[in-house]
């Protein structure tokens, strides 16, 4: 903002002009401070348009240029007069006013969100096209007009993160930047052709039904068609810089996949046929959860045992591993994963690939086969899934070149290291972080059971730290009383209640640590159901929430409601109360048509409800839980990365978080450091290094595995 | 006497005991109760209201002490002095008022500024009309000398002279008219389900999704009633623990033909974004509108607020409280017994009572009520009618006497 009112200052003080206007008279600096520049201006997206001019915003009206060099049967929208700078305005706002800037802007635009942090660190902030002018488009557009169509069409297909602008940079570097640029374009041309014929088809379908309606109705009709179009022309634009297609359609791929619903009744076939554990669908259904698999409860286990023999191609450890589940015995989402890649990894220790076939391909269908039998078991974590994705992206990236020997090694020891460094390694930095929010004579409660709190409670007791915890619990699992009996175990002052009194005690709490089972990209805490009651209540009562969470069970999902998806457990369960014999109104519920009983097992708790979650990149509130998941998400690509951080210093000083006033780093310090223990990466200077000073000392042991908190 | 001692011993024993369950039942039982307490009262020749007080009030006190908790208790006892003072007012009223009607009627305005002659008769009036009519702008400025005027009223109408004729009639009469009305308040507090569930159709209508937690009679009869009426609605039923009346609603629920849904107290932040409605029933309904209910509702309303799903009180008159909620978590709860969550020697293995301070570790806390503020309550519904929360101050006051707040004889009282 401060730049913004500080260059108005000098360039256009006395007119303030709001809105939506045609700026013709044009302030000289803006043209000259807009750098010719020979390579990014296209061809294709020729200034030279007269309507253009007019127009207050960077997108060509439907008559230009782009689109007579097109040329196609887009007839309806040409047969309109071409949308007024309004319509054409609402699209992306007064992004700029000059005629160029129709065609420059978008490559800058790309350039500082590929970059993906401030202005400061860019050099093209400076010969940025209208950079004294006007905030930089890329931040200014999707704020402005954020309902669009189009700018969320080029707010997605526009490379974000990191991994692109390393990309483009070593793309950059080792090619010459005229083949490279006109490569570009010539995708770019194609990329508006194929949108421009897509809108065109869709018009086509349109127009009988248009020509008979009114003007004005068909006038509206056709208005997405220029739209389209010029997303088109704007993602074109965007892509001048090259090389970073892929990248977008691995962006595109990284849209987590729509759930399995259980309501579509063909693909539950589908399934079934695969399946091998052929639950019987449960009867009395609830009707609002039919898109979850419910399923008799007792009937699967006794299947599985039946047909161990016939299972051959399920490794044994695998089919423990999942009789495990089945059973309740493995329950938590870390322990969950830990037993799932340890079974994984003795399955491809036992793996040999079969003539014929390449490893690569052969084991992932190999894992896939277990991952579907494991969901039958019980449906997956967010945790075991985001592992069972670095598993298969580890086992795609195993070069041809490997021997057969060498890439289970290689897939052994990637999958110890996720099973330290994620899980193990990162619950004793979130153990470090939450045990400095613990003060003498607190009151700390927790709900059911999370093996992160639970570590926090132990470690703090042991620094002799003076507090009492309130553990509440609720039915059907009793998870609480196994935690209740571990922390009196080991002498600590506990409280036990049932969550019903939990507004009762909350009087006495002064913190709350929950765990979670995953932390959706929304800031949405998912988690044992009543962990939502839980921060409800807490919140009501002022009292700060912590919720505690590795970062490897973040997830890009977003979700509203506990509702669209969770996991139903077993109903019998909530009928029968265990030591109370007196209650048994619910006996033989199931004859009841009327009578559904709902074990839910997941809830979500709303990210206003949420003070702080504790993750292993430090102590974040739950809006910056999207910059985690994007940058640390994609594949744990900062573990494995074979690239050399220092080529591109633009992921050293990313993202940086403000919790309780404190500057706080991403722990990518400690991941460059680890990489490079000898040399000091080039993109940190000596502040931050000072402040993030414990990644430091663990970069000087220069080890993980012996890294000592 | 001793007859009505036994009783009260044996009712004290079951409140202390807490053998009695629902608020329903001890408000009943309490009226009973007192309706034998003052029939076997003698009454003197003068003063029979008073000394009918003074007997309920000995025998209430004891009950109040008995299960300060269960503010039915009280409630029935405030009612039933009431109705002794509003039975003597009228009988009073029928007295004076049949010999002076013309008196009255002509200087009502200068009544206030008269002395002790004038007084009685008018203020009785006044207060007769009170209790006689709907609460009006008129009634509300005369309330005033009502309680003033009522123990003069009942001495000196013992006091006054030429009537003594009426005596032996009024004192009989009085008694009669007593347990009349006690009578007819032991019908309303039986059949105040019936005048809840009456109103269901205006505010349950078709296929409704109604959350509910633990069982209350009123809850059951007014979905019941709705149902009747050709409404098909479907019902998640919170279980309610540790005492898992849910199963219970659930079962009868069913056992009605209701799509019920039973689930989990954790559950219900989950589903309550899909909930049209929690209708609930309550403990008691303190003055300021707050709701002292089973353990859980504070949780329901917090969530149904954040969801902005109405949150519905029924409750029946005799659990309309005049006392006005200081920290009533703490105050106005109890604390059940810790084997309803762990049971016995469940921990003793892990704790170990030899080293240490000797305080135990390990502390159960399993409160049986919940205090819901009135700020999330949006709807009561009564044997009157529905009421916001803020009115229900008002609505208390047409059932009590502002001199029964405080259920304590006093000391000069009586001797």
């Amino acid at each position: 903002m401060d730049s913004r009112r500080s260059s108005r200052a000098v360039i256009d003080p006395k007119v303030r002009q709001v809105g939506f206007f045609t700026s013709a008279p044009l302030p000289p600096d803006r043209t000259q401070s807009d750098p010719p520049d020979p390579i990014r201006s296209p061809p294709l997206a020729d200034a030279s348009s007269p309507g253009n001019s007019l127009s207050p915003v960077m997108i060509p009206p439907p008559r230009h240029p782009s689109d007579s060099l097109l040329r196609l049967p887009h007839s309806p929208s040409d047969a309109f007069p071409p949308p007024s700078p309004t319509t054409t305005t609402t699209s992306l706002g007064d992004f700029s006013d000059d005629v160029t800037a129709a065609s420059s802007p978008p490559p800058a635009a790309a350039r500082v969100r590929g970059r993906g942090s401030s202005v400061k660190q860019q050099g093209a902030a400076s010969s940025f096209p209208g950079g004294g002018f006007e905030v930089p488009p890329s931040v200014k557009a999707p704020s402005s007009v954020p309902a669009s169509g189009l700018t969320t069409v080029s707010v997605v297909k526009l490379p974000p993160g990191i991994s692109v602008e390393v990309q483009s940079d070593r793309a950059l570097n080792s090619k010459p930047l005229k083949e490279k640029t006109s490569k570009a374009e010539r995708r770019a041309i194609q990329e508006a052709q194929r949108a421009a014929k897509a809108a065109a088809k869709a018009e086509g379908i349109k127009t009988p039904a248009v020509t008979a309606l009114a003007n004005a109705k068909s006038a509206k009709s056709t208005k997405p068609s220029p739209q389209r179009n010029d997303s088109a022309v704007v993602v074109a634009a965007s892509e001048k810089k090259g090389g970073d297609r892929s990248v977008e359609k691995d962006r595109k791929k990284d849209v987590p996949h729509p759930r399995m619903q259980y309501d579509d009744k063909s693909r539950v076939q589908k399934l079934k046929k695969r399946s091998v554990v052929k639950p019987t669908e449960a009867r009395n259904r609830v009707e609002l959860f039919r898109h979850l698999p419910q399923y008799e409860h007792g009937t699967q286990l006794p299947v599985l045992q039946s047909k161990f023999f016939q299972l051959d191609t399920l490794h044994p450890a695998v089919y423990k591993v999942g009789l495990q589940y089945l059973s309740g015995d493995i329950c938590g989402g870390n322990a969950r994963c830990i037993a799932m890649l340890q079974a994984f990894q003795e399955a491809i220790r036992d793996y040999s690939t079969p003539p014929a076939k390449t490893l690569s391909r052969d084991l992932t269908a190999k894992i896939s086969s277990y991952v579907s039998f494991l969901i039958d078991c019980r449906p997956l974590s967010v945790s075991m899934g985001n592992a069972i994705r670095f598993l298969k992206s580890q086992i795609a990236k195993i070069p041809i070149s490997l021997s057969e020997s060498e890439a289970k090694a290689t897939l052994h020891s990637d999958i110890e290291r996720f099973i330290n460094e994620k899980i193990i390694l990162a619950d004793r930095v979130i153990v470090k972080h939450a045990v400095t929010k613990i003060r003498d004579g607190d009151v700390l409660l927790t709900y059911g059971s999370s093996s992160a709190v639970e570590m926090i409670l132990q470690h703090a007791h042991e620094l002799g730290k003076q507090f009492r915890v309130v553990i509440v619990d609720s039915r059907p699992k009793h998870e609480g009383k196994l935690l209740l009996r571990r922390l009196v175990r080991k002498g600590l002052s506990c409280t036990y209640t049932h969550i019903n009194a939990i507004s009762y005690i909350m009087h006495e709490v002064t913190r709350v640590f929950l765990g979670a089972s995953s932390v959706l990209s929304n800031g949405t805490v998912y988690s044992r159901v009543g962990t939502a009651c839980v921060a409800m209540v807490a919140y009501g009562f002022h009292i700060p929430v912590l919720v505690c969470c590795e970062a490897y069970k973040f997830h890009e999902r977003v979700q509203l409601d506990s509702i669209c998806s969770n996991e139903l457990g077993d109903p019998d369960s909530i009928s029968k109360v265990p030591g109370r014999e007196d209650i048994n109104h619910l006996d033989g519920w199931d004859k009841s048509e009327n009578l559904q009983l709902l074990n839910l097992i997941y809830d979500a708790t709303p990210s206003d409800y949420v003070s702080l979650i504790i993750t292993d990149y430090g102590m974040i509130p739950p809006t910056s839980v999207p910059v985690i998941v994007r940058e640390y998400g994609r594949g744990q690509l900062w573990i494995y990365e074979e690239c050399d951080p220092l080529a591109s210093p633009g992921r050293c000083s990313d993202a940086v978080f403000f919790v309780d006033g404190l500057i706080f780093y991403p722990s990518q310090h400690l991941v460059l450091s680890f990489w490079f223990p000898d040399r000091p990466p080039s993109g940190l200077n000596n502040d931050l290094l000072e402040r993030s000073d414990n990644f430091v000392t663990v970069a000087e042991n220069g080890n993980f595995t012996n890294f000592e908190l | 006497m001793p007859d009505t001692q036994v009783l009260v011993n044996d009712f004290l024993n079951k409140l202390k005991k807490r053998k009695i369950e629902g608020s329903q039942a001890t408000a009943r039982q309490t009226a009973e109760l007192l309706r034998s307490v003052i029939s076997q009262q003698r009454v003197p020749y003068t003063n029979q209201a008073g000394a009918l007080i003074d007997a309920v009030k000995a025998v209430g006190e004891q009950l109040i002490a008995a299960n300060p908790v269960e503010l039915a208790v009280g409630n029935i006892v405030r009612r039933v002095l009431h109705i002794i003072r509003e039975e003597d007012l009228s009988l009073t009223t029928a007295a004076i008022g049949g010999l002076n009607l013309s008196a009255v009627s002509d200087d009502e305005n200068d009544d206030d500024r008269d002395g002790d002659s004038t007084l009685s008769a008018a203020a009785v009036a006044a207060a007769a009309r009170s209790t006689l009519r709907p609460p009006s702008l008129q009634t509300l400025l005369e309330d005033t000398p009502v309680s003033a005027a009522v123990p003069q009223t009942s001495s000196s109408g013992g006091d006054s002279e030429g009537k003594t004729a009426d005596k032996s009639s009024r004192s009989r009469k009085l008694k009669h008219d007593v347990i009349e009305a006690v009578n007819e308040l032991i019908q309303d507090i039986v059949t105040c389900h019936e005048q809840i569930a009456e109103q269901a159709v205006e505010h349950i209508h078709q296929n409704e999704v109604i959350l509910t937690l633990g069982s209350s009679r009123t809850v059951l009869e007014f979905l019941f009633a709705a149902k009747e009426k050709k409404r098909s609605f479907r019902v998640f039923v919170a279980e309610g623990a540790p005492r898992y009346q849910g199963h219970l609603l659930a079962k009868e629920l069913v056992a009605r033909g209701l799509q019920t849904t039973l689930i989990t107290d954790s559950a219900v932040f989950a589903m309550i974004s899909r909930v049209n409605m929690v209708i609930v029933g309550a403990h008691a309904v303190m003055a300021n509108g707050g709701v002292i209910a089973p353990v859980g509702m504070n949780l329901v309303a917090l969530a149904a607020q954040k969801h902005a799903v109405p949150f519905v009180v029924l409750a029946g008159s005799h659990k309309l409280c005049p006392l006005y909620p200081h920290n009533p978590e703490v105050l106005l709860n109890e604390l059940r017994s810790p084997s309803e969550l762990l049971d016995f020697g469940e921990f003793s293995d892990c704790m170990d009572f030899g080293s240490g301070s000797g305080s135990p570790l390990l502390h159960v806390v399993n409160p049986a009520f919940d205090y819901v503020p009135p700020k999330l309550v949006s709807l009561f519904i009564t044997d009157t009618g529905g009421h916001n929360p803020s009115y229900m101050y008002r609505l208390i006051a047409d059932y009590y006497s502002a001199d029964d707040l405080v259920v304590q004889r006093r000391a000069t009282a009586g001797n």
